[in-house]
């Protein structure tokens, strides 16, 4: 029971970064149809800045708190220029462009980003400064940190943030009319250009900021992490139903809870005869299977072939 | 000028013969290395043009070619190596490769081939994770493709006593391995360079084209669009497995790091960079996407020593960044690819872009 | 009341359709007969489409079914209801757009022919033979609905008139025994809807049964031999056009009582 326990609160904290990064995805695709391969690299990008920003900081003496926070401006508003400027210069001018040319223009772009942070930050690991105090809790026979509780509590807040953004402004209501018909929205006096702009650069403040948890959670980065969490993140809003806000939300947290249960439980389940390190593969076969079954998502809405 | 009447020529065949012949000879001269390079390319080109078969003209994006690949390379790793002390002959393998490799194709098709066009990318995505995954791990408790590290000592090509490998005399020739890799290849290229064009000039073909435009319009004049994905899918699945069988013995060893993502990328860059559904375009992409990085790689270097007196990148992550911009350029300046069909190409310039 | 016509070609029995709360579809029976030009018009969502779409496949209807040609037609196959006899155009023009016309008649021969992988690669001498044959057959049809000389261009580049007729083509290549135009007169203007009223004419003199979808209510009445009339979903009136005009029910539809 407690290796249960233990395995869901450890999935709710990853899933809670998975949904993180899966919002920027569904965002940008609700709005455009576009898997902006990218958006795994700008998380990556966040977390190096601050590696950067809160590192020097506290190293000329600046108190760990007011150098954490210094890092994650930095980082959300690094990333969000970042975002802006990967639609303005490689999305729009695709946007009636068959749809597979923006896909391999963000696979380019994804590639572009990762060798250039290898050539700012290196090739090898670096360490992320620990910017909370370690503090271990129990419950019922699991165990779990401060940093945990504070990843599942900044996404929350971020994630409730977002959503009074999308349903309670203006431009809320004008990202919702553009994913529902763009030539409408843009008769009734949208500015498409201004929201799909916003749609990057809200997607990016919400990937840096998991950038910065992903970096405080595993205290490592690397110029390659955002591929593999990226396309996770994405998987998780494919499972949730891609362009669905709340579906981007629960796929995350139940992609991460789905993970921490199958490496926890794999082993006994297969007799030993696959491990903990099979742990990727869950994602890609829960997301096989879903689609198999429900090919719009868990809470995606059908989206017929019209005649 | 019609490239196509070009290469039917009598002219035309004999000229490009002796080029492709006298090749190998040429690139010996700067070292086995530049040989090797062009057998890589030629691989590749049989490779981009059975995944053009899923992506160009089916118009299903594919985005896990690669698996099909490690499934030809390792089938023919474990069936000719001491890993399991087997040492089948190539007639048996490559097949064997094949109908594995078509095998996968079928089973992951089934089940996905009815998701749009996104999904099915991010899915064939996971398959080749997965794929690649399992061959890092399955190592223990049974050891069956060795890991991380790989397997090693992989027989090469052979028919009966002549081998692939090594040098051999021919005609008071001296015919290193890659040389002979090379015409090997050559002749694979060759074949699925007609198989291409036959296929796209046939009733399959066209069905596959016409799904790739319009699925509804097409099932509604009476495709069955389900079963000529699959076929489309498992068409392509087999190239990947010939390849990979090839790949195995032409290097002797494999390991899954020759299966990671990018490889799939690189594939589907090279169809869609060079002009996608258009045979030429995809054997341009191909050549270039394969011989360029390595001129980088090689140029680079030299190149920045020679002006800045040290290194200021390394010629690694140069060649990488230069791959990514190339796509995202291509894409926004020459979205049909650089040598597209003469149709879309007349298009894009009605229509004035 | 069309129960046990001569000649039925198609029979479509108490076809229901809802999507959600909207019954697109109300038991809609009706008989179209051999050799007819049937039409079936009806105010901008009265169903028609819904009801061509049950009918060739594209949905599948909540109730009822369709006999056709003597067996019935299985839901949610298109491409069985075309290799049954079944073709159809769209209301929205679809077709294979980076294709050449030619070549988009050609596929219209898919469902008719045979060639495989293998016949493909090897190229034998029936899989020449039939490759032959699908292009002269495709050649007569470009020549048939008069569009032979744009038999090169990309379908997309070809005017809107010329994109109509070409997918008649293509629809005739499949050999229909009944052929279905959703709105073929749509934004035509009055010459090109009087040759369009010709060939539709010339198609049913060769042979073929034709069910046509038509918001132009002059040129249904003119051409059809009998007409139903559709409205929210149910079948108003099936009956030769004179009577259909005279009806009071298919005046207040059209006027929107």
């Amino acid at each position: 029971m407690d290796i249960f326990l233990q395995q869901i609160i450890n999935g709710l904290v990853q899933g809670s970064i998975y949904a993180l990064v899966a919002l920027g995805y569904t965002m940008v695709y609700g709005i455009m149809g576009l898997i902006n391969f990218a958006h795994g690299e700008v998380v990556m990008i966040g977390t190096l800045v601050t590696i950067t920003v809160a590192g020097s900081l506290i190293k000329a003496g600046m108190p760990v708190a007011v150098a954490g926070l210094a890092g994650l401006m930095a980082a959300v508003l690094v990333c969000m220029a970042l975002g802006w400027a990967l639609e303005r210069v490689a999305y729009r001018p695709l946007r009636n462009a068959p749809r597979l040319t923006p896909l391999i223009t963000a696979i380019g772009m994804s590639i572009v980003l990762q060798n250039l942070a290898m050539m700012i930050w290196g090739r090898n690991y670096m360490t992320f400064p620990s910017l909370l105090p370690k503090m271990d809790f129990e419950f019922a026979g699991a165990n779990f940190t401060l940093i945990q509780i504070i990843i599942v509590l900044v996404s929350a807040a971020t994630m409730g943030g977002l959503l009074l953004l999308v349903y309670r402004t203006k431009l809320g209501m004008a990202m919702r009319a553009t994913a529902q018909n763009p030539a409408v929205a843009s008769l009734m006096g949208v500015n498409i250009n201004r929201v799909i702009a916003a749609a990057f650069v809200i997607g990016s403040a919400l990937g840096a900021v998991a950038g910065v948890m992903v970096g405080t959670y595993y205290e490592i980065a690397h110029y390659q992490m955002g591929f593999m969490l990226g396309l996770k993140a994405f998987t998780a809003a494919v499972l949730g139903g891609i362009g669905n806000l709340a579906g981007a939300m629960l796929g995350g947290i139940l992609l991460g809870i789905i993970e921490a249960l199958g490496a926890g439980y794999i082993g006994d389940l297969t007799g030993g005869f696959l491990g903990s390190h099979y742990q990727d593969i869950f994602a890609f076969v829960v997301l096989i299977v879903v689609l198999m079954f429900k090919p719009s998502g868990l809470f995606g809405e059908k989206t017929g072939d019209r005649a | 000028m019609n490239f196509g009447r070009f290469f039917r020529s009598t002219a035309g065949i004999a000229l490009t013969a002796a080029f492709l012949i006298a090749l190998p000879f040429v690139a010996a001269m700067g070292g086995q290395a530049w040989v090797r390079i062009l057998d890589f390319a030629i691989l590749y080109v049989f490779l981009a043009l059975g995944l053009n078969i899923v992506v160009g003209l089916a118009g299903l994006l594919d985005l896990g070619y690669i698996a099909f690949y490690a499934v030809g390379a390792y089938a023919w790793a474990l069936l000719a190596s001491p890993h399991f002390g087997l040492h089948w002959p190539i007639w048996a393998i490559l097949p064997i490769g094949a109908a594995l490799a078509c095998l996968a194709g079928v089973v992951l098709g089934s089940p996905t081939l009815k998701l749009r066009g996104d999904y099915l990318a991010i899915v064939t995505l996971g398959f080749g994770e997965i794929v690649r995954i399992f061959l890092n791990n399955l190592n223990s408790p049974i050891n069956v493709t060795n890991g991380p590290q790989g397997i090693t000592l992989i027989d090469p090509v052979s028919f009966g006593a002549f081998k692939f490998s090594g040098t051999t005399q021919i005609f008071g020739f001296a015919l290193s391995g890659p040389q002979k890799y090379y015409f090997l290849l050559v002749a694979l290229a060759i074949l699925v360079i007609i198989i291409n064009v036959r296929l796209q000039n046939s009733r399959i073909g066209r069905a596959w084209q016409a799904i790739r435009e319009d699925e509804i319009a097409a099932k509604a004049i009476g495709i069955n669009t389900r079963n000529l994905k699959l076929l489309a899918f498992a068409m392509g699945a087999s190239f990947g497995g010939v390849a990979g069988g090839i790949f195995s013995a032409m290097q002797g060893f494999v390991s899954p790091e020759s299966f990671s993502l990018i490889e799939s990328i690189m594939i589907l860059a090279m169809v869609v960079l060079g002009g996608m559904g258009h045979i030429p375009g995809v054997i341009l992409g191909a050549v270039l996407l394969t011989v360029l990085p390595e001129v980088l790689r090689y140029g680079v270097g030299p190149l920045q020593m020679a002006v800045f007196g040290k290194m200021l990148v390394d010629p690694e992550s140069l060649r990488m960044l230069v791959f990514g911009l190339a796509l995202v350029l291509v894409m926004r300046f020459k979205p049909a690819g650089l040598w597209p069909s003469p149709e879309r190409k007349r298009e894009l310039q009605e229509t004035g872009k | 009341m069309s129960a046990n016509l001569p000649n039925p070609l198609l029979e479509a029995k108490a076809v229901a359709k809802h999507f959600g709360g909207v019954k697109a579809l109300q038991d809609v029976s009706l008989t179209i007969r051999k050799g007819e030009i049937y039409g079936l018009i009806g105010p901008n969502g009265a169903g028609k489409t819904t009801f061509f779409n049950c009918m060739t496949g594209l949905y599948v209807p909540d109730g009822g079914g369709f006999v056709f040609d003597g067996a019935p037609l299985v839901a949610d196959a298109p491409d069985k209801a075309a290799a049954r006899g079944i073709a159809r155009t769209f209301q929205n023009i679809r077709l294979f757009g980076n294709m050449t016309a030619l070549e988009n008649v050609m596929v219209g021969r898919h469902v008719r022919t045979k060639a495989g992988v293998l016949g493909a690669m090897f190229q034998n001498a029936a899989t020449k033979a039939e490759e032959a044959a699908i292009r002269q057959k495709a050649i007569d049809l470009l020549h048939y609905v008069r569009i032979e000389e744009r038999a090169d261009d990309l379908s997309r580049n070809l005017s809107y008139g010329d994109q109509r007729r070409l997918e008649i083509a293509r629809a005739l290549a499949t050999d229909p025994k009944l052929l279905c135009l959703d709105e073929p007169a749509a934004g035509m203007n009055g010459t090109e809807t009087e040759q369009l009223r010709e060939l539709i004419d010339g198609i049913r003199r060769d042979g073929t049964t034709i069910l046509l979808i038509e918001h132009d209510v002059k040129l249904v009445m003119g051409l059809c031999d009998r007409v139903a009339v559709l409205d929210y979903g149910a079948l108003v009136i099936e009956d030769v056009p004179a009577v259909v005009q005279k009806d009071q029910r298919v005046i207040e539809a059209y006027l929107g009582a």
